[in-house]
């Protein structure tokens, strides 16, 4: 068996730690091969993905139309490598999931979205109704196509030197244009793969206020993540929100400040390490799923604790 | 400009769902069923285009059993123009796959001709995640998925979409296919009047037969189980002794 992994470029730089995850979840399967997407300084991307242990090739394909990730161009190339493969697989993250599923749809085969195991090379597990049930599914598909949810994965260490190789660009299919990215460019570790987050939900009542939140964070360098409320309210970024809708986060140490843990929000983070909430309400779904609960007024709280730490 | 809005009926939003103890999946019978909320506010978008005036006629359709009607209703009730239930399955069991989804869809796509198709980005059953996606690859339109804000104007749309470290603005040529993110819009209540205003309203019937897809799913599922229910921990009385714990019992804090 063969695996075609589709790497996520993000403002044209290899997401190096979403490729790793997705590398060590599949490695198991047979040689895989890492796809590379974009316009221009693909060299650096490849020359990254070529490091990471258990590559065996990476395919590098550089063309105007493959700039910022336009989920058509994209599609049509990795429908153009496919043969030969056994399994096409990317990290479960905005570029897969908008990508994979065309790409399946261009090929007849059904998209196995979310995997969380992957038990043989025809059976995957995956968390349906918001990670309340999981769900395990064989595929009857000659090609499995398939996203990863990188929580669940180790990143694949450096240490390899796989060659690099060229492959033609598909005809620009034209269908859509990139007009403009609004990223937030920021000093704190990325959510997905921080060992640590805090984040904040209703209890804080303000925009302002959260900024508690982010000094806190800060403090123990950790990524700042929100509930569904706190951003809904304007308190925080939406892509800062941690559930089932939004990031899915599995750190060493998840501190949950002001939120209730409505469900949605509990399948983003429970495979946390080591849950720390700190909540005034003494009956909040969150101090069921916590390993240390505060019960008390986070607005004294949460400034003791980052002049304490 | 004429829309399709595909809805889905699934397990309503607030029902805490019951994994059954045999593995053989969650239970859905005697328990509220609603319109996916993804769908509810592709629908409300739609509304809002028609009251805008940038749309003329809003189809909704849902692939399932009879009970689809309901939520087709519920469609027509928000303002959806005319519906049109493909009777898939007999079996509310039946979770139809997203690319049989789409190849339905693509078929209905192909009758009605419509400018956009704007379709919720998951069902909160599957959580898939992908029937939008595919139907794009399938007509070989352009997509935009994940849509925050969508601006219609000289033949395509610009779509704002919710990614990983922010947002992407696209311009997507028509006809094409949006899904939805939550922050796009909220939808409005049905009044009364509208719901008797759409009783009155066409609802059309189509089998399988009718449009020639084949349901075979590719996926069989072995078994459905509860996920691992993580113990809950212990009460701190103090920020002080939080930190203590953090550092000498847990060690994710040094």
């Amino acid at each position: 068996m063969t695996v075609l992994l589709l790497a996520e470029i993000s403002q044209g730089h290899l997401v190096t730690d979403h490729v790793a995850r997705a590398l060590s979840a599949v490695s198991a399967l047979g040689e895989v091969d890492v796809l590379i997407a974009t316009d221009q300084g693909g060299a650096d991307a490849a020359a990254q993905a070529a490091k990471l242990r258990g590559v065996r090739k990476v395919l590098l394909c550089e063309a105007p139309c493959l700039a910022h990730g336009l989920a058509e161009p994209v599609a049509a190339l990795v429908k153009s490598v496919a043969e030969g493969y056994s399994h096409i697989v990317a990290a479960a993250a905005t570029y897969g999931k908008n990508i994979l599923p065309r790409v399946a749809a261009l090929l007849d085969a059904m998209v196995i979205s979310d995997v969380t195991a992957i038990k043989d090379g025809e059976t995957f597990e995956r968390p349906v109704y918001a990670g309340n049930a999981v769900q395990q599914v064989v595929s009857s598909d000659p090609l499995k196509i398939f996203t990863v949810r990188t929580a669940s994965f180790q990143p694949a260490p450096e240490g390899g030197s796989a060659p690099v190789e060229l492959v033609s660009a598909p005809a620009d299919p034209n269908l859509s244009t990139w007009v403009e990215d609004r990223i937030v460019v920021t000093e704190r570790p990325e959510l997905t793969s921080a060992k640590r987050v805090v984040s904040g939900g209703r209890g804080l009542g303000s925009k302002e206020n959260f900024d508690a939140i982010v000094r806190l964070a800060d403090k123990i360098g950790a990524a700042v993540g929100a509930s569904r409320a706190a951003v809904d309210l304007g308190y925080a970024p939406n892509d800062w929100q941690v559930g089932q809708t939004g990031k899915i986060v599995a750190p060493e140490l998840y501190v949950a400040v002001g939120i209730s843990g409505a469900i949605q929000h509990l399948a983003g983070m429970k495979d946390s390490k080591i849950i720390v909430a700190i909540n005034k309400d003494e009956d909040a779904p969150i101090l069921k799923v916590a390993d240390y609960a505060l019960v008390g007024d986070l607005f004294a709280i949460v400034p003791e604790l980052s002049k304490k730490l | 400009m004429k829309l399709l809005v595909p809805v889905k009926r699934v397990v309503d939003y607030n029902v805490k769902i019951r994994v059954n103890p045999d593995g053989s999946g969650v239970e859905t019978s005697n328990v509220k069923m609603s319109m996916n909320p993804f769908d509810e506010i592709a629908l409300e978008e739609a509304v809002r285009m028609k009251e805008k005036g940038v749309a003329s006629e809003i189809v909704a359709v849902s692939i399932g059993t009879q009970q689809a009607k309901e939520t087709l209703r519920t469609a027509l009730a928000l303002g959806a123009d005319r519906a049109i239930l493909v009777d898939a399955t007999s079996d509310p069991k039946q979770d139809i796959e997203p690319l049989s989804v789409a190849k339905i869809l693509a078929k209905i796509v192909a009758e009605e001709k419509p400018d956009l198709v704007i379709a919720g980005k998951q069902a909160i059953d599957n959580d898939m995640n992908a029937t939008g996606q595919m139907l794009a690859g399938l007509l070989g339109w352009g997509q935009a998925t994940f849509a925050s804000a969508i601006e219609i104007s000289g033949g395509s749309a610009t779509v704002t979409r919710e990614i990983d470290g922010g947002l992407q603005i696209l311009k997507v040529a028509l006809p094409a296919v949006i899904t939805t993110d939550l922050r796009l819009n909220e939808p409005r209540y049905i009044s009364l009047p509208s719901i008797m205003k759409a009783k009155k309203k066409p609802l059309e019937e189509k089998t399988l037969a009718d449009l020639g897809v084949d349901l075979t799913p590719r996926l069989r599922i072995v078994h459905t189980d509860e996920p691992k229910q993580r113990s809950a921990g212990m009460r701190v009385g103090s920020v002080d002794e939080l930190i203590d714990k953090l550092k000498n019992e847990a060690g994710v804090l040094s």
